[in-house]
């Protein structure tokens, strides 16, 4: 609203300094109108964010009020000494990438599918999305059905006679199946957005130079929604490093199958540990800021060679 | 002006809303609103004892029931956060045995004394007591309790073994044959592991921690990781064995695969429903020893009624949380809901006679039952147990004492992740 006004006002020169009074009364009341708002982000994001970290510098836990003090980094030191919180950040980078992994390559196909599908588009495109549509709990708890050995349709499939989500191979099998069959189509949205992009001239003109669907695709489509697919890895990514839900309801983090998350969900919730939690929830959001900032500082200067070559 | 007006009068709504809140409150007029926070049971004798005794209070009081999660972690989870920031809603609790320590150091729940205390001890079984018992004062009103048998097939087993050694040898000799021979247990990293643990553990004459906070685990400890190990790596054990909760062992039980079952009696009603041909040959005994000649001490459960720290009706959930562990109510969860009464006198009452076969044997296991450690840490050291037991299979018993030992003191204290 307030920057049509401003363009406005920048338009009529002679009236200057009139004008400009009702510009800042203008803004005035643009930032008035969106105080609201940036205070309860404030309330709601930033102020967790100072609690978490004023908490991880202290011993605090809910069982013991009394014995509260201030311990400086002490929290930290015992988080990162410990081999659990290491075992923990390879089980999550281990989910995190082979899950990714698939979902760019399968996410690719779909997209493909639903940016070619000639009929019955709307039909493909929407069961493509629906596991996207299911709430990762209960998608997750199909899963963990699935699995069953007592009632599951998989372990019969695969010749399973031992309960395969007691078994660590198992676990990750069916943790990364799940995490797959449910971000997949938002994969596939991002890069469907991507493909819709590639103009078809640049298509035709390389079959017209005799080049095949795979020369096509690597030559053409990937480089030209390069950005789409670094974006896509990188919401993914974030996502995936933060898993919770699925490893909880399918093992709830045993048989070495325990993330960072849940480490920290058993440090406040079970343990009400709240100086270790929150150390570990600041670690988090520190590890998921490097990630963000590897990706975009990649991201970035490739999204600009691209805008260069265009 | 107008804008001023419309400022006025939502202050004016808003007033009126906040006043016409607070009179629904109930204070002084009315009988005053108890809330009770116990776990789902499934026959609705909570909510029928919440209503006799409601009725009984001449209007004193109004107890609504409210149930918790299913599964013990989660009804703490609830809890404590609850707790922890002052709730006052929450007048009486439904607490596991195994919280007393943890909400009483904390100061969530309120102790019970002089003429309250004696109220819900007398005519009451000892060790019951004993788990609501923390630093010498009385923390709930010992409600229901709970103790694990042995259940076994008659058709397989001719007299029920008295150790564990004897019973999977048992087993050894039944798969020979060919016959059903899994012994079922509760395998999964979950408290069911940590009372497998103790139970063994107090059966073979050891303890986990001492009545200082040290440590006390020793050759005990090595035994009952033994026959863990031996079990869990054998013929005995069902394939299923490490996710295994009561549950999974009852399906197992129920399906005739196993000749021995350790667990609740639920499981009894349970197979006579489901699984009438095992019910026929279904036999209960005591829970095997450790040591020949030695009665195991199986570990407690049950839940006593606590009186939230800060309730803003306290004598009212006093005498309704009193009123609702009565003997009518006990004998009622008992009949209704399979759950073990706390008083003496009842299980010489020929109603319980026939749900309840097994009330003899309950009463006399309860009398020589072992408490989980008494610890206001208690669920740290039950994480340590059941993360350094899992899964059972691959136990080694030579290094089991150091490992947990190591585990537990980390437990204890604060500063350490598990």
């Amino acid at each position: 609203m307030s920057t049509t006004t401003a363009g406005r006002v920048e338009a009529a020169p002679p009236k200057r300094k009139k004008v400009s009074d009702r510009a800042r009364a203008e803004r005035r009341l643009g930032w008035l109108l969106c105080a609201p708002a940036v205070i309860v982000m404030l309330l709601v994001t930033a102020y967790p964010i100072v609690n978490a970290f004023v908490l991880s510098l202290q011993r605090a836990d809910l069982r013991f009020p009394d014995a509260n003090k201030f311990i400086g980094f002490d929290n930290y030191g015992t988080v990162l000494s410990s081999s659990l919180w290491w075992d923990d950040v390879f089980h999550t980078l281990l989910i995190t990438v082979v899950s990714v992994g698939i979902e760019l390559v399968l996410g690719m196909l779909l997209a493909l599918v639903m940016h070619r599908a000639i009929f019955g588009r709307g039909t493909v495109r929407t069961s493509i999305l629906i596991p996207y549509g299911i709430v990762t709990v209960v998608a997750a708890f199909s899963w963990r059905y699935a699995w069953s050995l007592d009632s599951g349709w998989i372990p019969g499939l695969l010749g399973i006679k031992t309960d395969p989500l007691a078994q660590t191979g198992w676990s990750y099998v069916a943790i990364i199946i799940t995490e797959v069959w449910k971000t997949t189509p938002f994969m596939a949205l991002l890069l469907l957005a991507g493909l819709a992009l590639v103009p078809d001239e640049l298509h035709e003109a390389a079959k017209v130079d005799g080049a095949n669907a795979f020369q096509r695709f690597f030559r053409i489509t990937v480089p030209l929604i390069k950005p789409a697919i670094l974006v896509a890895l990188l919401f993914r990514t974030l996502d995936a490093f933060r898993i919770f839900d699925s490893v909880f309801i399918l093992t709830a983090g045993q048989n070495n199958t325990e993330t960072v998350s849940i480490l920290g969900y058993n440090q406040l919730l079970n343990r009400l540990n709240l100086g270790l939690g929150s150390a570990i929830s600041v670690l988090i959001f520190l590890l998921v800021a490097a990630i963000a900032f590897v990706f975009i500082k990649g991201f970035g200067t490739s999204l600009a060679a691209q805008r260069g070559e265009t | 002006m107008r804008r001023r007006g419309l400022v006025l009068s939502t202050l004016a709504v808003l007033a009126t809303s906040l006043v016409a809140a607070g009179c629904g409150g109930g204070n002084g007029k009315g009988p005053a609103q108890l809330n009770f926070y116990v776990f789902p049971e499934p026959s609705g004798s909570f909510e029928k004892a919440a209503k006799t005794c409601s009725q009984q209070s001449n209007g004193a009081y109004s107890i609504t029931v409210n149930t918790l999660p299913s599964d013990a972690d989660g009804q703490r989870q609830q809890l404590v956060r609850r707790l922890s920031a002052k709730d006052s809603s929450i007048d009486i609790i439904g607490m596991d045995v195994i919280w007393t320590a943890e909400f009483a150091q904390a100061g969530w729940i309120k102790p019970w004394t002089g003429a309250r205390a004696a109220q819900v001890t007398q005519g009451t079984l000892p060790v019951p007591i004993k788990t609501a018992t923390y630093k010498g004062r009385l923390w709930g009103a010992p409600a229901n309790s709970n103790t694990q048998l042995l259940w076994y097939r008659k058709d397989l087993v001719k007299t029920p073994p008295k150790t564990w050694a004897q019973m999977l040898a048992m087993s050894a000799a039944l798969n020979k044959q060919g016959k059903p021979h899994i012994i079922e247990v509760q395998g999964r990293q979950y408290e069911g592991l940590t009372v497998w643990f103790n139970s063994l553990n107090a059966s073979a004459g050891g303890s986990i921690i001492g009545p200082t906070g040290n440590v006390t685990l020793g050759p005990p400890a090595t035994r009952a990781a033994t026959i863990m190990k031996t079990l869990a790596s054998g013929p005995a054990a069902d394939p299923g064995l490490s996710q295994a909760q009561e549950d999974q062992a009852r399906l197992g039980f129920e399906s005739g695969n196993a000749a021995f079952e350790v667990n609740y009696p639920f499981v009894w009603p349970s197979a006579q429903e489901n699984a009438p041909k095992i019910f026929k040959n279904m036999g209960f005994a005591p829970w095997p020893g450790v040591n020949p000649g030695q009665p195991a001490r199986v570990t407690i459960g049950g839940i006593n009624f606590g009186v939230g720290g800060y309730t803003k009706h306290p004598n009212e959930a006093y005498a309704a949380a009193a009123c609702l562990r009565n003997r009518d109510n006990q004998k009622l969860y008992a009949l209704k809901g399979g759950l073990p009464p706390t008083l003496n006198a009842l299980y010489n009452d020929p109603a319980l006679a026939k749900p309840y076969p097994f009330k003899d044997l309950i009463r006399q296991q309860l009398n020589t039952a072992s408490i989980r450690p008494q610890s206001p840490a208690y669920a740290d050291i039950s994480l340590a147990i059941s993360k350094g037991l899992s899964p059972p299979d691959a136990i080694n018993p030579p290094t089991i004492v150091s490992s947990l030992t190591s585990q537990l003191k980390k437990a204890q204290d604060s500063g350490a992740l598990l």
